[in-house]
């Protein structure tokens, strides 16, 4: 098909030998991004194809004489819309792909027959069509393209354009409309937060972090305080609904014994922290295996 | 063939030959990356004289080596990619960045006409009706680099970044664009050679002053730059969509932003600051000798770091914004303003076409409005009768409102329970003539 457009392009006046490899160069390009955009597991991948598309229009535009519809291609199409699509497609995440179980019964081969369909009127319509030479490029583009496009769009079109922009506002103002929601109580500032953060009496301050005055600082092992007792909302709430959390009282022993100039391995009456048995397993383990390993007491065992 | 469709009073580029275009090219992009080195090294050096510090020092003179030598680390760190990433999205991110923020200095000019190699050629790479739309295009692909930057990383802190980051960029794009508008409007050109040499008389910055500090505000979003720089701020995302890049990934991001601040920069030189044309004492030396030939590059860079300056200068002495406050501005502010402006534009640009009313009247009409703007700040306002303060000492609340305050004026603190043990203790002593104890006195309760 896209030996006929050129066939279609080279028959004009108004092709150059640049514009003819600049498609060239573009055809590929654009049909390889077209098959990405049909192909693409991830949404965000069939967005990107859509953008190289689009720009490599744009740039078809420019080498046609409309060098305004080519740049406004890009800041329009390109700049906004595409950028508000990428931002929900965003949202869904890297690791999920588009599921390709069929919803809709016998869904894919209606797709099949109509896709082949437009193919076969398109190839008919391309084919059988007459190219006249193009002319009135250079009047329409007296004295610079922009000013042409306006001269037109103001003058012949003024009324379909005051139509499209009547349209435009109306469509703005329903969604406004449509999105507005009344206020039912007052409106909560971060002044207002805080206030009632410290009439509620919750905790001002930032939560302590896990291992703090303990020995080991990972996140499943509670904070200290300075009395030696573990602080239980030092370990994420995660951890705890989890039953990760490692075993508090095990790790003040350990530094009782260490204290004591023993090692900090629990004897076989002291086994080392389990977790919940209903939870994973916790890797406090291996941490006092590690721990056992570095020569802490400095004593050369 | 774009270049001849250029109205006279843009540049002419009907004798360049493709090694000229060859030259351009290349010297733009030379001059864009050194530019970038040695932008790095005016940041720091001018926010350390700012924040009463040397600076970087050591490498080179003034330290100007500095910024050489952090490429160079740069060039030789360990190039990660994170296993996760979208490998194809996380390479190609910051290519995107970086392509699209060397495209905008093609359409700006540099200097008029020069004699180069023989041949009369301007100083511009190229020209044509919508090179200022064409910039905006750039910059709104370049921030795709940075939103499926952060995207790729399959990341927490960079998807927040780039999401921001698109936000940003559409919100502050519409108030760019318009601000844009009223200079369209008086140059009657979007060519930036024709908007340069539509500056002769005055430079757009003074009948549009509305219109650049919109256009000022909006770039400094626009390029994510304090107090605007959500999308990388390091206090609450790490370093927003960059956080899992590193090496020349990394480099080729922050390549990016210091040549997007400087494109900005160019923009707002040659649409507003009159572009390469000397500032007025200047230019009105020998007939203008000052605007021909070489010199105007001069002007140009030194309009261009001016600029650069005013961007460092935000930077070492404004806070970063809240992002709520920072969409309210730009959609509640500067978009409304800029509409406003550009009507106010378009109406009194359509009085002196379609009505041909000449200046000295509009001038009449815009003093007599400005005037009665003026009076009517003058005239009081009906002032609402302040409440007297209520007399006498009152009572002091420590903690009003839940948090612990000193006394308002006219408040009394409450007698000090140690000053009256301390006259008790002195009571005592004076009957018994005995030295108070001071170790058995009671503990004193402090909040909490």
């Amino acid at each position: 098909m896209s030996a006929v457009v050129h066939a279609a392009l080279a028959g004009g006046t108004q092709t150059s030998g640049a514009e003819e490899a600049l498609f060239w160069v573009l055809a590929p390009v654009m049909v390889l991004a077209a098959f990405g955009l049909l192909f693409a597991r991830k949404a965000v991948h069939a967005a990107l194809s859509l953008i190289v598309v689009m720009i490599s229009l744009a740039f078809m535009y420019v080498a046609q004489g409309a060098v305004f519809l080519g740049v406004v291609q890009v800041v329009v199409y390109t700049g906004a819309i595409m950028m508000l699509f990428l931002f929900v497609l965003m949202l869904v995440g890297v690791g999920s792909s588009d599921s390709l179980v069929e919803t809709i019964r016998g869904q894919r081969w209606a797709g099949w027959l109509a896709g082949l369909g437009l193919a076969a009127v398109l190839a008919g319509v391309l084919g059988t069509a007459l190219y006249p030479d193009p002319v009135g490029l250079d009047e329409a583009n007296a004295p610079t393209n922009p000013e042409g496009v306006a001269r037109v769009i103001f003058s012949q079109h003024v009324f379909a354009m005051e139509v499209v922009g009547a349209l435009l506002v109306t469509a703005a103002l329903g969604a406004l409309v449509l999105t507005h929601r009344r206020r039912l109580t007052p409106k909560r500032g971060q002044r207002e937060l805080a206030d009632l953060r410290v009439e509620g009496g919750h905790h001002l301050a930032p939560l302590p972090a896990p291992g703090v005055y303990a020995r080991h600082n990972a996140m499943d092992v509670p904070a200290l305080d300075p009395y030696g007792d573990p602080i239980e909302s030092s370990v994420p709430r995660v951890l705890r609904v989890r039953g990760q959390e490692a075993d508090a009282a095990e790790y003040a022993a350990r530094i009782d014994r260490v204290l004591a100039g023993r090692s900090a391995k629990g004897d076989a009456t002291n086994p080392p922290p389990a977790a919940d048995p209903a939870g994973q397993p916790v890797n406090a383990p291996d941490i006092a295996d590690a721990v056992a390993g570095v020569d802490l007491e400095g004593d050369g065992k | 063939m774009l270049a001849a469709a250029v109205a006279p009073g843009g540049a002419d580029f009907s004798n360049d030959t493709w090694w000229l275009w060859v030259i351009k090219a290349v010297v733009i992009i030379v001059f864009l990356l050194t530019s970038v080195l040695f932008a790095i090294w005016f940041e720091r050096k001018v926010v350390a004289r700012m924040q009463v510090r040397p600076g970087p020092n050591v490498h080179g003179p003034f330290g100007l080596l500095q910024s050489l030598a952090d490429a160079m680390k740069l060039l030789f760190k360990e190039d990660m990619t994170v296993t996760a990433a979208d490998k194809i999205v996380y390479v190609v991110a910051p290519m995107i960045a970086v392509f699209c923020s060397l495209l905008t200095f093609a359409v700006i000019p540099l200097g008029p006409s020069v004699n180069l190699f023989g041949h009369e050629t301007p100083l511009q790479l190229t020209d044509f009706p919508v090179a200022v739309l064409y910039i905006l295009a750039c910059a709104s692909v370049g921030v795709y680099g940075i939103v499926l930057g952060g995207w790729a990383s399959n990341s927490t802190y960079p998807l927040l970044g780039s999401v921001r980051s698109t936000a940003q960029v559409i919100s502050y794009e519409l108030a760019m664009g318009l601000s844009l508008v009223s200079v369209f409007l008086l140059a009657g050109s979007m060519s930036t050679s024709q908007i340069v040499s539509s500056q002769h008389t005055i430079w757009w910055v003074l009948p549009l002053l509305p219109a650049f500090v919109i256009y000022v505000i909006s770039m400094v979003g626009e390029t994510n730059r304090l107090p605007f720089d959500l999308p990388e701020a390091e206090g609450e995302l790490v370093s927003g969509y960059m956080t899992e890049y590193s090496s020349m990934k990394f480099a080729w991001f922050f390549l990016a932003e210091y040549i997007n601040m400087l494109n900005v920069s160019a923009v707002a030189t040659t649409l507003f600051l009159g572009g390469w044309r000397a500032p007025w004492p200047i230019s009105a030396i020998n007939d203008g000798m000052f605007n021909t030939g070489w010199w105007p590059v001069l002007w140009f860079l030194v309009k261009l770091w001016a600029v650069m300056f005013f961007f460092v200068w935000v930077r070492g002495s404004v806070l970063r914004f809240r992002y709520d406050q920072f969409m309210n501005i730009g959609w509640k502010r500067l978009i409304p303003a800029a509409l406003v402006w550009v009507v106010l534009v378009a109406l009194v640009q359509g009085l002196r076409t379609f009505w041909h009313i000449d200046r000295t009247a509009l001038f009449v009409v815009a003093g007599v409005l400005g005037l009665f703007v003026v009076v009517s700040l003058l005239i009081p306002e009906k002032k609402k009768p302040v409440a007297p303060p209520p007399a006498g000492p009152q009572v002091f609340d420590p903690f009003a409102g839940g948090y612990p305050v000193p006394p308002m004026p006219g408040q009394v603190l409450p007698p000090s329970p140690r000053a009256q043990r301390r006259a008790d203790a002195a009571l005592v002593g004076s009957t018994t003539s005995e030295v108070p104890d001071t170790t058995t006195t009671e503990p004193e309760v402090h909040g909490g």
